[in-house]
């Protein structure tokens, strides 16, 4: 059986406790909302890209629990230089990560840090906590006009 | 008296498991409560035995469903002294019993210019209806706030109070917060101003006596799933007089004497409220459910809660970095919170591990999670099965979660 501490990692306590990237991005040109209406987490993205098509630097704020602000952390981190291209398909690693069956191990060489909330899979009701920041990346990127919804 | 907590448990099947190897403590009662056994086996014996539709047959079987279904009525109706069974009509809970009153009385009765004054507190199923109907019919929904200790400010309810009040609406035992509402006062007042009364009695019903005829109160809505009875069934209590005087909620079966392509004739009360073929095994767990809490007693039980209230308040008191959400002098059942550095959701899910079942949300009630700046609590809420040594394990596993998050 999964311990809780699979779920609440060391490095996902620290992300919820001291959140990085955290706050507004004044010369930000893409943002978006992000809501789980089941939980009430509440995200915006801040992004900027240049023409080239690479996340120059992203930011985030919001309210949530551990895992949506650690999630939301760890992913500004691990898109900072990379280009929208790129971010896609961590997007979908991500997700095939959250999802995927507890017998598949996560696939730490391309997920990096992100493989710590791997955890979640054990935890269906929190699956959406992980991903909302994602949804949201996608909004943002995207200039959705209504805010990124989980479901 | 008290009540013998052993013999209750014995009774509730779902409570003799464990969850991840731990005691189930089941403290999610103000979302729903457990069935007794008495309940599961009238769902079971009316599928087994009497499945009929109602007030059509002419065979045993329906004759027996029927008389099942509306024996369940009475039931009801006993339970909260109701003059009449012609008063009682079932819906699919209390929401749709709102909605009713807001689309038949309210359509009719509230017009331009009308207001509908609610409170701070109400669950969402009392405020959506109303909002709805006011938007339809350019009326104007009023709030009375509510303070920090989570009370109606009664004073400036009363401002609210106008001849342009039509109706008030206002939860008899909140959901989110345990407040108990001074509901005599709440209906002296608002008829000293012509306006009529809803009570939102979903949570009230489980813990509190109810008398509609003292109360003088001219709706009163429930859910039989909050009272140990089936999902899906509840009752719209309202005075004969006013459901005499509104019309149909919808059209169908059982709701006519009569049917021409000219005109309709409406059955009589409540069975014009009851269109299509009702929730019958849902009436009759309803009706088992009422059984059931006669025979154990409502003061018992509520006596039982508030000893658990009181105990789960003092451990909450002591318990360092944990802020009590809903602190009214008169309250019930409830214990709202919030701890801090560690979010709700992420209590749930820790506490789940350990077998307790809490609710951590905004409780339907965004509007009170707004009053208090939050967009969250943690919610544990008890019934006649719970057990202090149940709260110990609550507040232990409230320490461990503390621990992940220090």
């Amino acid at each position: 059986m999964f311990d809780l501490r699979d779920l609440y990692q060391q490095v996902i306590v620290d992300h919820n406790k001291s959140p990085r990237n955290f706050g507004k991005l004044d010369d930000c040109n893409h943002q978006a909302d992000g809501y789980n209406p089941l939980c009430g987490d509440k995200l915006h993205i801040y992004l900027r890209i240049n023409d080239a098509g690479t996340i120059e630097d992203v930011s985030f704020e919001g309210d949530g629990c551990a895992i949506s602000v650690a999630s939301a952390s760890l992913m500004t981190d691990a898109l900072k230089g990379k280009t929208v291209q790129e971010s896609q398909i961590m997007f979908e690693q991500f997700q095939h990560m959250a999802t995927s069956d507890l017998s598949e191990s996560p696939d730490e060489k391309k997920l990096g840090k992100l493989a710590v909330l791997a955890g979640v899979r054990e935890f269906p009701s929190r699956i959406k906590c992980a991903t909302l920041c994602w949804h949201t990346l996608q909004a943002a990127i995207n200039d959705a006009a209504s805010p990124a919804k989980t479901e | 008296m008290m009540l013998n907590v052993e013999n209750i448990r014995s009774q509730f099947p779902i409570l003799q498991q464990q969850i991840y190897n731990k005691p189930l403590v089941y403290l999610d009662n103000a979302a729903t409560t457990q069935k007794p056994q008495s309940v599961i086996d009238a769902l079971c014996g009316y599928y087994t035995h009497d499945n009929a539709n109602v007030h059509r047959g002419v065979h045993m079987l329906s004759e027996r469903a029927t008389a099942a279904y509306e024996s369940a009525r009475d039931k009801i109706r006993a339970l909260i002294n109701a003059a009449s069974t012609r008063e009682i009509v079932f819906t699919r809970g209390a929401t749709e019993a709102i909605n009713l009153v807001a689309s038949s009385w309210g359509e009719t009765n509230i017009g331009a210019g009308d207001e509908v004054l609610i409170s701070e507190m109400e669950h969402h199923s009392d405020i959506v209806p109303w909002q709805m109907l006011c938007e339809r019919n350019g009326a104007k929904l009023v709030v009375a706030p509510i303070n920090d200790a989570g009370e109606l400010m009664f004073d400036a309810f009363e401002a609210k109070l106008s001849e342009r009040t039509r109706l008030v609406g206002m939860v008899h035992l909140s959901n989110a917060l345990g407040t108990i509402n001074p509901v005599s006062d709440i209906i002296a007042k608002a008829h000293a101003v012509g306006a009529k009364v809803l009570l939102d009695g979903a949570q009230a019903v489980a813990h509190l006596n109810i008398d509609v005829q003292a109360l003088d109160c001219d709706f009163y809505v429930t859910s039989a799933h909050k009272m140990y009875g089936p999902t899906g069934i509840g009752v719209l209590y309202a005075k004969e007089a006013l459901l005499e005087s509104m019309p149909p909620y919808q059209g169908g079966g059982d709701m006519i004497s009569m049917v021409t392509f000219e005109k309709t004739q409406y059955n009589d009360l409540p069975y014009k409220f009851e269109a299509g073929t009702p929730n019958i095994a849902g009436a009759i767990g309803f009706g088992a459910a009422v059984d059931w809490l006669c025979e154990t007693g409502v003061e018992l039980i509520a006596a039982h809660e508030q000893r658990l209230l009181v105990y789960a308040t003092e451990e909450a008191l002591k318990f360092e970095g944990l802020t009590l959400i809903g602190t009214a002098e008169n309250k019930a059942t409830v214990l709202s919170f919030t701890i801090d550095g560690v979010h709700p959701h992420d209590l749930g899910t820790i506490l789940d591990r350990e077998g307790v079942a809490i609710r951590a949300g905004h409780h339907c009630a965004m509007p009170v999670m707004q009053h208090f700046g939050l967009p969250a609590t943690a919610r544990a809420s008890f019934a006649a099965y719970n057990t202090e040594t149940e709260i110990d394990v609550l507040f232990a596993a409230l320490k461990k979660a503390q621990e992940i998050f220090a």
